[in-house]
């Protein structure tokens, strides 16, 4: 990452040979204007034999041997002369200092089937990401491809300025992970679990088993860390799974589906859980779920997947795009919806009323400021029983609506 | 509690201090397979399929053997001084035991406790969800194959050994034999094949724990291919041999061993033959040879007075037979290491 650059004489192993050339011969190249990205740096590119670069002719005969650095130029620019590789430096030319985990261009393919389509991804130290988006959308396989558990079929990642597909070991050791379905040795029990996966990460025994203590009575297991694994609940598993993801004091998170298959009190007590750990153990964490709404108190930003790609990213008060200034309400009442019209208009601060265009029975409502409680005394008044009041643009399902029109049912395996 | 120390901090330092750690670690051996291997090693043992598969063994290993030893006993003055009165309690069929020896019942169960130890490596992981949590650890992925490997081969050498020392003490108190060291380092031989004829059957189990998602299915693909092999191999494949390669009994000397030969070398495509052929060669020292392939080798034999071959010959005798089943071993093994490495990691 940004130590290539810092630190030339560095020797590099294996196939990362290649020496960045930040003048060789740029031309910047504008990014297409679909692509939503949180990097705004021009990407540059490189024409293959540059007459001032010495190390040009060789460096296109290494090229000819694809290798997962080597970035080919997007399918949606066939209108450009010729291909164009970008190179690893160039790519990574744009990562912020601080950066944790970065992936540019980074591509999934199986067979002909893109997982994951030119991902681009910046997360800085000490950020709780939400990586958000339905099933079968890219998610476990982005995480995957970060851990070095999967090779990327195309495009750079980094995390803590390692190459996850050259130093697994590395990268492993200072990311905790929490895979999705989360699994222990049933006929050990959870704290002999946690044992393991220290002996596995070489810490020493004694450290390791204060360690333990410790997580276990954070998570609040202290009680059950001697019951066999197999007699654990779901929500025991999924704490279990966070404690072990912690053993190894990660300075990196990565946690797939956290709140997958728990019940919505165990979910509000993970999310909790997590909140406290990750202010506590100062962690950079990478979330993905499919529950709208369930992590987003937890998340500084927030990505949308969708079909493999990710088509929207930022804070999510900047995504809702100032959506404080009017509020949407939703409305339904027992009786027939006309009445709401009436009542609705007389409510101070309400600028329209309008039937839902899928739903007959709901009228949205909208304000120049948040009039549920009024709008409830009002119709409660004009006895119209109110059935139904949610307010729109505050859940990521409006941000689907708003960022996936094609709907969000993404792609089954 | 404590924040953590080392890891965290600025995220530049970390990067660059990891990247030494790599470094070292690249230098030295990684030692994840041994922590795997400890780890599935205290599995076995402490498992059920450990202790019913030692009681069984052991209950078919004594009762041949001391029906045998009743035998020896009984012609006492004969079996004096006859140095193959130690081997007899190995190889001898009592009548009393429908004239099965010891070691035709091991070898009949040997394969079956490779592959229990097998069959489960990697799919069980995989079913119970701790493959993605094992592999997100610093270890490589061969750890993986590798400590399974090693757990297995170890669990399977604690057994093999056991037994026979089990049957050497039983046998030393009723027969009264204190055995030759030649004797004993026969038996050793015995035990390093058996147990390595049993890594055959657990590496093929590992093999089938990566292709086959459940456990089930690849125990009963294992159980079936050595029913298989042990049973039905032993009269299909000679057939097959006899099919393939005819004995013209009109045709020259020559060519009639030359078929004979190539029906031999057929018929050791079986890992079972292999292992028989070492059985027979090491356990009895009167085997002076285990395929005859000329004329020479066949009148030679037939001349030689019946002597009993030192051990260093036995072993040189059928050493092309260790070779072929290390062979098979490894090259079963390598599939299920290239297999597991390619594989996704999740389903």
């Amino acid at each position: 990452m940004t130590e290539d650059r810092t630190n030339p004489s560095e020797p590099r192993r294996g196939l990362q040979r290649r020496r960045p050339r930040p003048t060789a011969g740029l031309s910047a190249r504008p990014r297409p204007a679909t692509e939503p990205t949180t990097s705004s740096a021009p990407a540059t590119a490189r024409a293959p034999h540059d007459p001032d670069d010495p190390d040009a002719g060789v460096a296109d005969q290494t090229d000819a041997t694809v290798r997962p650095w080597d970035v080919e130029a997007s399918p949606s620019s066939e209108d450009r002369p010729k291909r164009r590789r970008r190179t690893v430096a160039e790519l990574l030319a744009d990562v912020p200092e601080d950066a944790v985990i970065v992936a540019r261009r980074l591509t999934k393919q199986y067979g002909d089937f893109t997982a994951v389509d030119r991902l681009d991804l910046t997360i800085r130290r000490g950020e709780v990401f939400g990586l958000l988006g339905p099933n079968g959308a890219g998610k476990t396989t982005t995480v995957l491809m970060l851990l070095g558990l999967t090779e990327p079929t195309r495009g750079v990642v980094r995390v803590l300025g390692l190459d996850p597909t050259r130093e697994p070991l590395a990268v492993k050791r200072q990311v905790g992970y929490l895979p999705d379905n989360v699994g222990f040795y049933g006929g050990l029990t959870g704290r002999e679990n946690l044992r393991y996966t220290a002996r596995l990460n070489g810490i020493p025994r004694k450290r390791a088993d204060d360690r333990i203590d410790e997580l276990l009575a954070e998570v609040r297991l202290g009680d059950a860390a001697d019951k066999k694994a197999e007699t654990y609940s779901r929500g025991m598993r999924q704490r279990l799974g966070i404690a072990d993801a912690l053993v190894k004091s990660p300075s990196v998170l990565i946690l797939d589906e956290p709140t997958i298959a728990i019940d919505p009190a165990g979910v509000e007590e993970l999310l909790a859980l997590l909140r406290r750990l990750v202010a506590e153990h100062n962690l950079t964490v990478l979330l993905s779920s499919h529950i709208l709404g369930q992590v987003q108190s937890l998340c500084d930003r927030v990505g949308f997947y969708s079909a493999g790609r990710l088509v929207a990213a930022g804070p999510l008060d900047e995504l809702m795009g100032g959506s404080e200034a009017i509020v949407e309400l939703e409305v339904a009442v027992a009786g027939a919806p006309e009445g709401i019209d009436r009542v609705a208009m007389s409510v101070p601060g309400v600028t329209s009323v309008v039937p839902d265009p899928h739903l007959d029975h709901i009228r949205i409502v909208t304000a120049r400021h948040d009039v549920a409680a009024p709008l409830a005394t009002a119709l409660a008044e004009a006895h119209l029983p109110l059935t139904h009041l949610r307010r729109r643009g505050t859940d990521l399902m409006e941000l689907y609506r708003r960022y996936v029109p094609e709907g969000i049912d993404g792609r089954a395996h | 509690m404590a924040a953590p120390t080392e890891t965290t901090g600025s995220p530049v330092r970390p990067a660059r201090k990891s990247r030494a750690d790599a470094r070292r670690s690249e230098r030295a051996p990684s030692g994840g397979w041994r922590t795997i291997a400890a780890k599935e090693l205290a599995d076995h043992i402490s498992s059920w399929r450990f202790i019913v598969l030692l009681f069984v063994i052991a209950l078919l290993s004594v009762l041949p053997m001391y029906f045998s030893a009743s035998d020896v006993q009984a012609q006492a003055v004969a079996a004096s001084g006859n140095p193959l009165a130690f081997l007899a309690l190995f190889t001898h069929g009592s009548a009393s035991f429908g004239s099965v020896p010891m070691i035709t019942l091991v070898t009949l169960l040997v394969p079956l406790v490779g592959i229990s130890f097998g069959f489960d490596g990697i799919n069980s992981e995989r079913s119970q969800g701790t493959l993605s949590r094992l592999l997100a650890q610093p270890v490589h992925r061969d750890d993986v194959v590798n400590g399974k490997f090693a757990a297995g081969i170890f669990v399977i050498a604690i057994m093999i050994v056991s037994l026979v020392v089990l049957v050497t003490a039983i046998g030393i108190l009723r027969l009264g034999i204190i055995p030759q060291a030649e004797d004993l380092a026969r038996v050793l031989v015995w035990a390093i094949a058996t147990v390595l004829y049993a890594s055959f059957w657990l590496a093929f189990a590992l093999l089938l724990s990566t292709i086959i998602r459940s456990a089930a299915t690849a125990a009963l693909v294992g159980f079936g291919s050595w029913l298989a092999i042990t049973m039905v191999g032993g009269f299909v494949l000679p057939a097959i041999a006899s099919f393939l390669f005819p004995i013209d009994t009109t045709a020259s000397i020559g060519a009639q061993f030359g078929a004979a030969t190539a029906q031999n070398l057929l018929l050791r495509v079986s890992p079972a033959q292999l292992y028989t052929d070492i059985l027979q060669a090491i356990m009895d020292p009167r085997t002076n040879a285990i395929m005859i392939s000329n004329l020479g080798q066949a009148t030679s034999s037939q001349q030689q007075i019946p002597t009993l071959l030192t051990l260093d010959q036995s072993v040189l005798l059928v050493w092309p037979q260790f070779v072929a089943l290390v062979a098979l071993t490894v090259l079963l093994f390598a599939i299920a290491y290239v297999m597991f490495l390619r594989q996704e990691v999740r389903a």
